[in-house]
């Protein structure tokens, strides 16, 4: 017996809004069922998770600080997965953002005026945008696959950052610890409220990406030109769309949003560059976009919830003793069943016997070649 | 089902609000490692040293740990966290978490904190060490006693003071046995990772070493020390069960004599902030039992260990820098400030310190 997947000729529109709350409640489910077989209260487990970190104001202000990157990387990449462009660097961009705008605080330390920050993110976005530019220029030009480039382009990344923490940006006082001076109050981000908690500008920066990218994907007519070109290049081009520079925009769009997410961490977050600055941001904001369905601002929320198991993955280790990875499998068991829910709304399962073969020659109504349908 | 959900949601909510008024009698103390905590090596240690912590004052502490916490941003959550979760004395256990510890610090004036390997102290932030340099004298003594090819291996993470003063003070014991004595060193620019430490022990016995130092965490150089029929030293931690043929001692990290004074003081009200480097003489530096060696090399290994217990500083002059300069005086000791701030190799070493 073996299992085929066939294409429905219709998307079930309740079934697309609906099912990333399915998702959600699957993993719950199996999350649950792996607290119980690590001996732990499944209940008490899933309330550490998801309701504990959400009952103090400095606790909101921390997710805020987790979700900003994965927000701002996660739109971008929203509009090169909808757009056709697999961009699985963003991981590498954000670092090279991170890097090209740390050039300011880093060897011009005592340039300090209302201009530096500005400038910083400017660099950044740049920086970002230039890097993700690499696997576009090589996609268009050479025909080479993106998925490769843009994933080889982040080890490359972090073998840069590396060496520059180490090497010729390494602080003089630092007692040869691989990390940068100290960014000056000039060159950090400012905190929103520091009153009440340490969120910093990022998180507004995140904010007015995702409404931005939203507008003009649904009111703008790029926005038509991303989602044609990503269903049916053919009817792109018959409209008289470049799908070469759409690869560009979408690059650098996404690059530059990673970059941005990058400098805002360095500046905002840690306040000055060190061998690791991302916990894998760029990797998690893909799970983040297709939570989101790829639509900004479901991407607010998915990004708020990936937070949250950050958040709550340690809580749960502080009052049940849980290990930290448990963190990343429930990561990995969410985007498992928002991928899986979404192959289910594209296609439906069809289980195929092998019979005997003389027998039922007649041909199964064969898949229909839906060619107006999501690809 | 909806309904259950709620009452189950409430109880747990309730459960932890007693669980927490519960709590107040006891001390909480905490702590926050970098590796994980089956790293059998460092941060293992930690751990053991809490356990004991737990088991020696039973009901009047309780304890609880963050591990894996990556250094910056992570970091200063996972201390504002235990800080708000009422924590009242918290330990960080890596020098990267220095700047995390010293903001948080500030932010919470009546809660303890305690830093290990870090040079920033406060009223309320004290730092601890161990003088593991003690050890590697020792080690330097065997591997020179016991090579044959006169080369050792030395597996390093970052050029910071305690690494090089480790390396310096290997070298210093190795030249006191065999004047020509010869390490190769690789970095790995990482406390704990299993793979590149297997790596870089592999190339350096191809290169012709036939006893393997490490100061990185994990069990990986030993265990291919073993396979090779070569040997090693256990790093933080007894890895003799990981490789019974290959460790002939390993620098025992013993952080639970200084844990229970800390979390006692704290307990009596008598905690006061303070820099703590305590070294064999104190039991926070201790030897595994000698194996794997001729009688004689463990002879003179048990004598300069009772030497060092006595008071004896393996950074005793004459000692000269590796560009040739003087750095100690016949009989001078190197003061601690010096020896936290190395950055420099003593004569003999044949490697450059990464710039």
């Amino acid at each position: 017996m073996r299992i085929e997947l066939i294409k429905r000729p219709q998307r079930s529109a309740l079934f697309s809004v609906v099912s990333p709350f399915i998702a959600l409640g699957l993993t719950v489910v199996v999350g649950a069922i792996m607290f119980a077989l690590l001996g732990k209260n499944p209940v008490m487990a899933l309330y550490y998770y998801f309701i504990d970190p959400l009952l103090e104001v400095w606790s909101w202000h921390e997710l805020a600080i987790k979700a900003a990157p994965l927000i701002l990387i996660g739109v971008g990449l929203a509009i090169c997965f909808r757009s056709n462009n697999w961009n699985i660097g963003a991981e590498g961009q954000l670092i090279i953002g991170a890097i090209v705008g740390s050039i300011i605080p880093v060897m011009f330390p005592d340039f300090q005026t209302w201009l530096t920050l500005p400038l910083m993110l400017l660099m950044g976005i740049v920086g970002g945008a230039a890097y993700g530019a690499i696997p576009a220029f090589l996609k268009t030009r050479f025909n080479t696959n993106e998925i490769l480039t843009s994933l080889m382009l982040v080890y490359v990344a972090q073998l840069v950052l590396d060496w520059v923490v180490r090497g010729p940006w390494r602080d003089p006082k630092g007692f040869n610890f691989p990390q940068t001076i100290q960014f000056s109050p000039a060159a950090t981000l400012p905190e929103i409220m520091p009153m009440s908690g340490r969120a910093n500008w990022g998180f507004v920066f995140a904010i007015v990406a995702a409404l931005l990218l939203w507008f003009m994907l649904s009111r703008m007519l790029k926005g038509f030109e991303v989602r044609v070109l990503g269903q049916s290049p053919r009817a792109g081009r018959f409209a008289g769309f470049s799908s070469s520079r759409m690869v560009f925009f979408a690059f650098l769009i996404s690059g530059g949003l990673a970059g941005l997410a990058g400098i805002s961490e360095v500046s905002g977050a840690i306040g000055k560059l060190q061998p690791t600055i991302s916990p894998g941001y760029g990797f998690t904001a893909i799970i983040v976009a297709f939570l989101g369905r790829l639509n900004p601002l479901g991407i607010i929320f998915s990004g708020l919830l990936l937070a949250l198991t950050y958040l709550g993955g340690e809580a749960a280790q502080i009052s049940l003793g849980v290990s930290d990875k448990v963190v990343r499998a429930f990561q990995g068991i969410l985007l498992f069943f928002v991928l899986a829910a979404d192959t289910l709304i594209l296609y439906r399962i069809r289980l195929v016997r092998p019979v005997a073969k003389t027998m039922e020659t007649a041909p199964s109504p064969a898949p229909v070649e839906v060619t107006h349908g999501n690809a | 089902m909806k309904k259950t959900m709620i009452a189950l949601a409430a109880a747990a909510a309730m459960a932890s609000l007693t669980a927490g008024a519960q709590a107040q009698e006891k001390l909480k103390a905490c702590w926050v490692y970098v590796g994980p905590i089956g790293d059998f090596g460092y941060s293992y240690q930690h751990d053991q040293g809490r356990l004991q912590v737990e088991k020696e004052l039973g009901d009047k502490v309780e304890t609880s740990y963050l591990e894996n916490v990556p250094e910056g941003p992570d970091s200063d959550r996972a201390f504002e966290r235990l800080a708000r979760e009422g924590c009242k004395i918290i330990f960080g256990t890596s020098f990267g978490f220095m700047d995390s510890m010293v903001k948080v610090a500030a932010k919470f004036p009546d809660i303890k904190f305690e830093h290990a390997t870090g040079y920033k102290k406060s009223d309320n932030l004290a730092i601890y060490n161990a003088r593991f340099y003690e050890g590697r004298y020792i080690l330097g003594q065997i591997a020179a006693k016991e090579s044959k090819k006169g080369l050792a291996g030395y597996i390093v993470s970052f050029p910071i003071p305690e690494v090089v003063m480790g390396i310096n003070s290997f070298m210093l014991g190795a030249q006191s046995v065999n004047p020509d004595f010869k390490i190769k060193i690789v970095w790995v620019n990482s406390w704990f990772d299993p793979g590149k430490e297997a790596d870089a022990a592999k190339a350096l016995f191809d290169q012709g070493a036939d006893i393997i130092v490490q100061h990185t965490d994990s069990t990986a150089a030993l265990q291919v020390a073993e396979e090779r029929g070569l040997k090693g030293f256990g790093q933080s931690s007894d890895m003799a069960k990981f490789a019974p043929k290959a460790q002939m001692t390993a620098i025992v990290d013993d952080w639970a004599p200084y844990y229970l004074e800390r979390v006692k003081a704290a307990l009596d009200g008598s905690w006061k902030t303070s820099d703590t480097w305590g070294g064999i003489k104190d039991g926070e530096v201790v030897m595994s039992p000698y194996a794997n060696m001729s009688d004689e090399t463990k002879k003179m290994a048990e004598e300069t260990e009772a030497k060092i217990k006595g008071g004896w500083n393996p950074f005793t002059g004459p000692v000269m820098k590796q560009d040739g300069s003087e750095f100690l005086k016949d009989g001078q000791v190197a003061d601690d400030a010096t020896l936290l701030g190395m950055n420099f190799y003593v004569k003999g070493v044949d490697d450059k310190l990464p710039q």
